[in-house]
């Protein structure tokens, strides 16, 4: 009967099904049960409020903002560029080297603004999560209203231009020429919505 | 009479251990070298700037996958066509299947090399690999669905030999491992891959959490470690030490590996209970760890010699130093005091490299050091002194890469904590990233060394003074 310890079937049930289970239930079910009751916002509830930023935009660079979000900065232009700009913040694996949460330890909230809380993630644009693991460029979750549009367009372009000592890529590929494209635009309006949804000091 | 011996087909499939220990190391190649494109870009030294396919965020992605994935899955499945055959005294369900895996597994690492680059990744840590699309962007297929399928593939291949020995009499430890990997990883890769996607903000985090530990804890760390109960007895030609050790090592693995998954985003704004809950059970597998490593250094005893004679032993007892030395650090750097500094820093990059590469791609490349005369047939290696200087290409610059990244990662969080701004953080590193370039070329040199003596091992014939003792188990010593 000791032997049953090293039979596959109670391996098998208990290690591998059980185990994992409880670890589910304890570490992932509760965890996401304690905050479900946070209220969630969609991408469309999201876009109601369009940014000043994207109207700065579609002034700053008409033509560009014509030729690929036709009829001006409308509610359904800014859903897109939100959506295209998040799109791209995550296949440019952007999240890889910024993170999207402040943290309530180490000065952080002197260096970047108010602590993340779990109620501020509860969007759409927060879905599939991108608080990331590390920082090689500075947090991003309180970017909105931080820094220029003119700023992004120059920092996009050539990131030594404006921070000779950065390690950050050229993203040449969101330009047309010297002007922002479809890319562009929207990463741009997706870094100035960044923290928008939060209370600033 | 000769139809009825041939009838009677040998047990192992020598063919598919090949194929898979072949694309093993050739995607450790491609993944290491990625990794190398992507440092360079933290030295402003990018060879290819401005080229969106190239666009250094995707090596990035690809250096991860490709060394999970494409790596250490492939050459795990190599040795497992040769392991539990031998352990279950039967064939694997099949050699067709075999091979169907072997080339649906091919395509989907193939496929998550050219979607990346493509600028299709997704946004899960290490599940990237993206989704089948037109060319216009739109979805044709999900990759993860055929990932499900090709993970069960795997399972039912290999579940099958294991159920039909051990549902009926005790198993050796390494089954142990085995039968509860297959259906970890399915767990895991379904839970990881999927729930992120329907859950924003903290919750999905949590699972985001649990899949990157999970997929270390409950699928590299258990293959490998049964890996290690099979080859280093076969290799030492006596048993392991305790039998009662190994049954609390696996049980202490099997019950707190999974717990862990939120020490990831310690201070995040996941609920603290969960934070909590992930560093107690961290600290409490050190225990575990610590009784396997007794237990394979109390093997070693009497066969000390064996090490510095045998390759492959050396391979794997340089692997289980480096897992200790990661394991102890886990329980450190998982306190709440050492996450507000060493969180988000090159830290944690230097104790990944040393768990991926220090311990189970040291085992992995001892076991096809082990392997790869056995299935071409041969005694030894086509230069044994070739592999000697592979094993120290990897191993000091292994070590050095975690040295430079560990001490990177201190500079980090103390100015970070200090205020200063950061573009000093990234100056005061400077020299230490270029250094972490140069380290990464002299083991990626050393795999590429490696490869070589592979294939001259199987290209050229075997001459009578080659053999000098040194793939196969030596006598120990005396």
């Amino acid at each position: 009967m000791e032997k049953t310890i090293e039979k596959f079937q109670f391996i098998f049930l208990v290690a591998g099904i059980g185990f994992f289970a409880l670890a589910f239930i304890v570490s992932g079910v509760v965890t996401v049960s304690a905050i479900s009751d946070l209220p969630y916002t969609t991408l469309d509830e999201i876009s109601q409020d369009v940014s000043p930023y994207f109207v700065a935009l579609s002034n700053q660079y008409p033509e560009q903002f014509e030729k690929y979000y036709p009829g001006g900065p409308t509610s359904e232009n800014y859903r897109e560029a939100l959506d295209l700009g998040r799109n791209t913040y995550i296949s440019e694996a952007c999240w890889h080297c910024h993170t999207q949460q402040v943290r309530p330890v180490a000065n952080e909230d002197v260096r970047f603004g108010p602590v993340s809380t779990a109620a501020e993630q509860q969007n759409e644009l927060m879905k599939p999560q991108l608080m990331g693991t590390r920082r090689v460029g500075p947090d991003l979750s309180r970017e909105s209203g931080f820094r220029s549009n003119d700023w992004h367009v120059a920092h996009f372009y050539n990131p030594q231009s404006v921070v000779p000592t950065s390690v950050m890529p050229r993203y040449s590929w969101f330009f047309d020429g010297r002007e922002p494209n479809k890319k562009g635009i929207a990463m741009i309006t997706y870094m100035q919505w960044l923290g928008s949804n939060v209370e600033q000091q | 009479m000769t139809v009825a011996v041939q009838e009677q087909k040998p047990l192992i499939n020598l063919g598919l251990v090949k194929g898979h220990l072949i694309a093993g190391i050739a995607f450790l190649i491609i993944a290491m070298l990625w990794g190398i494109f992507y440092a360079l870009q933290l030295n402003n030294m990018f060879p290819f700037p401005g080229i969106e396919i190239l666009s250094p965020g995707r090596f990035r992605m690809v250096h991860t996958n490709g060394v999970a994935f494409g790596f250490i899955v492939n050459s795990f499945l190599g040795a497992l066509y040769w392991v539990v055959p031998r352990l279950t005294k039967r064939k694997v369900l099949s050699d067709k299947l075999g091979w169907l895996i072997f080339w649906v597994y091919l395509f989907i690492v193939t496929w998550t090399v050219v979607g990346i680059h493509a600028g299709y990744g997704q946004a899960v840590e290490w599940g990237e690999t993206p989704n089948m699309f037109s060319p216009n962007g739109s979805i044709l297929f999900p990759i993860d669905t055929l990932v499900m399928v090709g993970l069960i593939l795997i399972a039912i291949q290999f579940l099958t030999p294991i159920f039909k020995f051990g549902s009926k009499q005790p198993m050796y430890v390494s089954l142990w491992y085995f039968s509860v990997a297959f259906i970890w990883v399915i767990l895991t890769y379904a839970m990881g891959n999927y729930l992120p996607e329907f859950i924003p903000g903290a919750g999905g985090a949590t699972f985001v959490g649990l899949y990157i530990h999970d997929l270390v804890g409950l699928l590299v760390t258990p293959l490998g470690w049964g890996m290690m109960y099979y080859f280093v007895p076969s290799l030492l030609k006596k048993p392991i030490w305790s039998h009662a050790v190994s049954l609390l090592g696996f049980w202490g693995l099997a019950f707190f590996y999974p717990l862990q998954g939120v020490h990831h985003f310690i201070y995040s704004t996941i609920p603290m209970f969960a934070q909590f809950g992930a560093v107690v059970s961290t600290v409490a597998i050190e225990i575990m760890v610590v009784t396997v490593f007794i237990n394979f250094f109390m093997t070693l005893r009497g066969r000390e010699v064996a090490p510095v004679v045998n390759m492959p032993i050396r391979w794997f007892y340089t692997g289980m130093v480096f897992y200790v030395v990661t394991c102890i650090q886990c329980a450190v750097h998982v306190q709440f005091w050492a996450q507000e500094f060493i969180h988000f820093t090159d830290w944690v990059v230097g104790h990944a490299h040393l768990i991926m590469f220090g311990t189970f791609g040291f085992w992995l490349i001892g076991i096809t050091t082990d392997l790869w005369p056995r299935v071409l047939g041969r005694k030894n290696w086509w230069s044994p002194a070739l592999h000697e200087a592979v094993f120290w290409m990897c191993t000091i610059g292994l070590a050095s890469m975690f040295v430079a990244l560990t001490s990177a990662g201190l500079v980090e969080g103390f100015l970070w904590k200090g205020l200063a701004p950061w573009e000093v953080s990234l100056e005061s590193v400077r020299l230490i990233w270029l250094f972490r370039t140069a380290t990464g070329f002299l083991m990626w040199f050393g795999v590429l060394l490696f490869a070589f003596n592979m294939y001259m091992t199987a290209v050229t014939p075997e001459t009578e003074e080659a053999g000098a003792g040194l793939p196969m188990p030596s006598p120990a010593g005396k």
